[in-house]
């Protein structure tokens, strides 16, 4: 009963600083939604307008039906985790998370028995009469969670609770984070400018740039077929490579002097294009042919499991995954073949959309 | 044990501490133990006394507080402080910090320069301008509350003062409550905020709690200075009559005007042990704060 809609919500800052221009989203309700974007595009701005913080300067806010717009954060009925957690300093634990049902005169012993149950699921019991300064960087974000849970709040709102904590801390997070999202299916809205958090956590994701969506749709969609060629460079943890090519006869591109198959469908030859390909999806192969991307490796980069190579060749600068066992060295030639299944076409100028209308593997194409 | 990290060894340390050491005794402790001396003598400044000053041990003191006119100027005086600083000055101060906590630009740059240069203007020009201001003739005040021959500083003189002094200190508790607000995370009042709270408890809960160091410091300087300040002595010369004679204006009157130098010294001791029993109420609640968190 809290789907979040948000139309035409325009940001103008004091100073001409345009942060969301006509800004179109909808949050469905119990859904975990994440909004990604570099820093500065725009993204906390849109979880403090939906809390009430910052007034839009035009569009409109509507939660669970009720159009929002004007009213002060108090009567929103959300719930914001804040990136410094932003517990009092001078009051306990159960102070801290009791804090909400307070303001709402809720009678103490009750409010004390709410704040120590939600609390204790949250693995805080042991902690209850600390104060904040005597608690890890986890603990404190679990206060912070147990705070905006305490109230049965319609939404929440996360701006990326995650990034104060140690790489390790954040990835038993994550996971402790979206099994308490699916246990209470409150509509959830994160903000992170990490794209793998993102992929791993949300229901959905839309991706922001200079205050407008680039695309939205599930981590699977965004993935593997990213809408722009924004998108396609900021998913991924290593990004895609975009190589300028044109379309030949016989479904190809033409990329340096390579003819890759592609998916050309309707575009006719000599189109110039954007080949994408996923450093991913490119394979070793000992032999060149007419469909393989060759240069010389010119960096090697160690990422445990697997290898990034940087080539550089014909078709221009190239990254490729490969196995950890395989033998590379800077300075040795090498071939790749692409999967031609996973190959994506973009439109060179422009905002970069994609051209194709390739199947998506195991899935119906979104918006087709 | 820190060593002697410079190396100087015990006689050279000593030379070079000496200068200072023998300023302090001579400008500072010299003439502090002389005014407490001088507080058990009946030293005068003209006549007999004043040649062959007698040793009269704690008759002053006595005197001044078995006298009406040492308890009147230290209620006035009470009354000035209280009045002024720890309503007036603080409770102004706060409030323009707290109003222009989020505001930048031209609003708060004029509030601020204003309300600097009360604090800047020397006493002497400051004192005019308020007699300007408040005369019965052509005073700018009856001018413009439509009061023609009402003498303010006749009809109101407490009241004058303590208005004079709010006007004259709020700069300082401006600027440190201003500094100690930014020093709230805003995410916390947001948080407060969403929670539903109003502004009074964002400042009840958040604010308040967060900054009380800074108001018992700022509390125990403007009270302070405000118990010693002298310049109201210049709006009202201590009266009419001395229904303004707050103490350091009748140790001056005592000790210049009347030339009871014994007298006025033993007065100014009275004073130094208000201000030692002030400081060391706000020190204690200051210690009971940094006990609790
Ligand atoms: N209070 C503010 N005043 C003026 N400009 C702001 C303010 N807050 C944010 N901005 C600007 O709005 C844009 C978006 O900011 P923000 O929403 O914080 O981005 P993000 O959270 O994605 O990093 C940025 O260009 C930023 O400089
Ligand atoms: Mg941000």
């Amino acid at each position: 009963m809290a789907a979040i809609a948000l139309t035409g919500l325009t940001k103008d800052y004091p100073g001409g600083v345009r942060a969301l221009d006509g800004l179109e989203l909808d949050v469905a309700d119990g859904e975990f939604f994440a909004l990604l974007g570099p820093s500065g595009c725009g993204k906390t701005t849109i979880l403090r307008t939906i809390a009430g913080l910052e007034e839009a300067t035009a569009g409109t806010v509507v939660i669970g039906g009720d159009d929002v717009t004007r009213l002060p954060p108090g009567r929103r009925d959300v719930a914001m985790v804040f990136q410094d957690y932003a517990l009092f300093p001078h009051m306990t634990v159960t102070d801290n998370v009791a804090y909400p049902l307070r303001i709402r005169k809720v009678p103490t012993a009750e409010r004390r028995g709410r704040a120590a149950e939600t609390a204790g699921q949250l693995g805080l019991t042991k902690q209850l009469d600390r104060r904040p300064g005597q608690l890890s960087g986890g603990q404190q974000q679990r206060v912070a969670l147990a705070r905006a849970m305490a109230c049965h709040p319609r939404v929440f709102l996360f701006d990326e609770p995650l990034s104060n904590l140690d790489a390790r801390m954040r990835l038993e997070a994550r996971t402790f984070l979206k099994r308490l999202q699916r246990e209470l299916a409150v509509t959830t809205v994160f903000v992170t400018h990490d794209q793998a958090e993102a992929l791993a956590l949300a229901d959905r994701i839309a991706v922001l740039s200079d205050g407008r969506v680039r695309q939205v749709g599930t981590p699977t969609e965004v993935f593997r077929r990213p809408a722009n060629t924004f998108v396609a460079s900021f998913i991924g943890s290593t990004p895609m490579n975009l190589l300028p090519g044109t379309v030949t006869a016989g479904a190809r591109v033409l990329v340096g002097d390579a003819a890759l198959p592609a998916p050309v469908g309707e575009i006719a030859p000599g189109t110039p294009v954007v080949y994408g390909i996923r450093p991913e999806y490119l394979r070793l192969t000992p032999t060149a042919g007419e469909d393989t991307v060759t240069g010389e490796i010119t960096v090697v980069e160690n990422l445990g499991s697997t290898q990034l190579l940087t080539l550089e060749g014909p078709a221009g600068t190239v990254q490729v995954v490969v196995p950890e066992d395989s033998e590379a060295a800077p300075g040795a030639p090498l071939h790749v073949v692409p999967r031609a299944d996973r190959a994506l076409l973009y439109r060179p100028d422009g905002d970069g959309e994609l051209l194709t209308n390739c199947p998506t593997p195991g899935g119906a194409a979104p918006g087709a | 044990m820190p060593a002697d990290a410079a190396g100087l060894g015990r006689a050279r340390a000593a030379a070079f501490v000496a200068p200072a050491l023998l300023l302090i005794a001579g400008f500072l402790v010299f003439p502090a133990l002389w005014t407490i001396y001088l507080g058990m003598t009946d030293y005068r400044l003209t006549g007999l006394a004043a040649a062959e000053p007698a040793f009269t041990g704690l008759d002053n003191v006595r005197r001044a507080l078995d006298e009406d006119q040492f308890t009147h100027s230290l209620g006035l005086t009470l009354q000035f402080v209280v009045g002024s600083a720890v309503l007036g000055q603080a409770l102004l101060g706060f409030a323009i910090a707290w109003l222009l906590r989020e505001r930048h630009g031209a609003l708060r740059r004029l509030v601020e320069a204003l309300v600097l240069l009360a604090w800047i203007l020397p006493g002497s020009v400051v004192a005019f301008l308020w007699i300007a201001l408040l005369d019965r003739e052509d005073g700018t005040l009856n001018a413009l509350l439509g009061t023609p021959g009402t003498a303010w500083l006749v009809e109101h003189p407490m009241a004058a003062i303590i208005v004079f002094n709010i006007w004259r200190g709020t700069a300082f508790s401006m600027m440190l409550y201003a500094a100690a607000l930014s020093s709230v995370p805003p995410s916390q009042l947001e948080t407060a905020r969403l929670a539903g709270a109003s502004s009074w408890q964002q400042l009840r809960d958040v604010v308040l709690p967060r900054i009380r160091g800074h108001v018992l410091t700022n509390l125990l300087l403007i009270s302070l200075w405000t118990f010693n300040d002298f310049t109201p002595f210049l709006l009202t010369n201590g009266g009419p009559g001395d229904e303004t004679e707050i103490m350091p204006v009748f140790v001056y009157k005592t000790a210049l005007f009347n030339g009871e130098l014994g007298y006025g010294a033993a007065l100014s001791v009275l004073m130094l042990l208000v201000n030692l029993v002030i400081a060391l109420v706000y020190v204690r609640l200051l210690r009971a704060r940094e006990a609790a968190s």
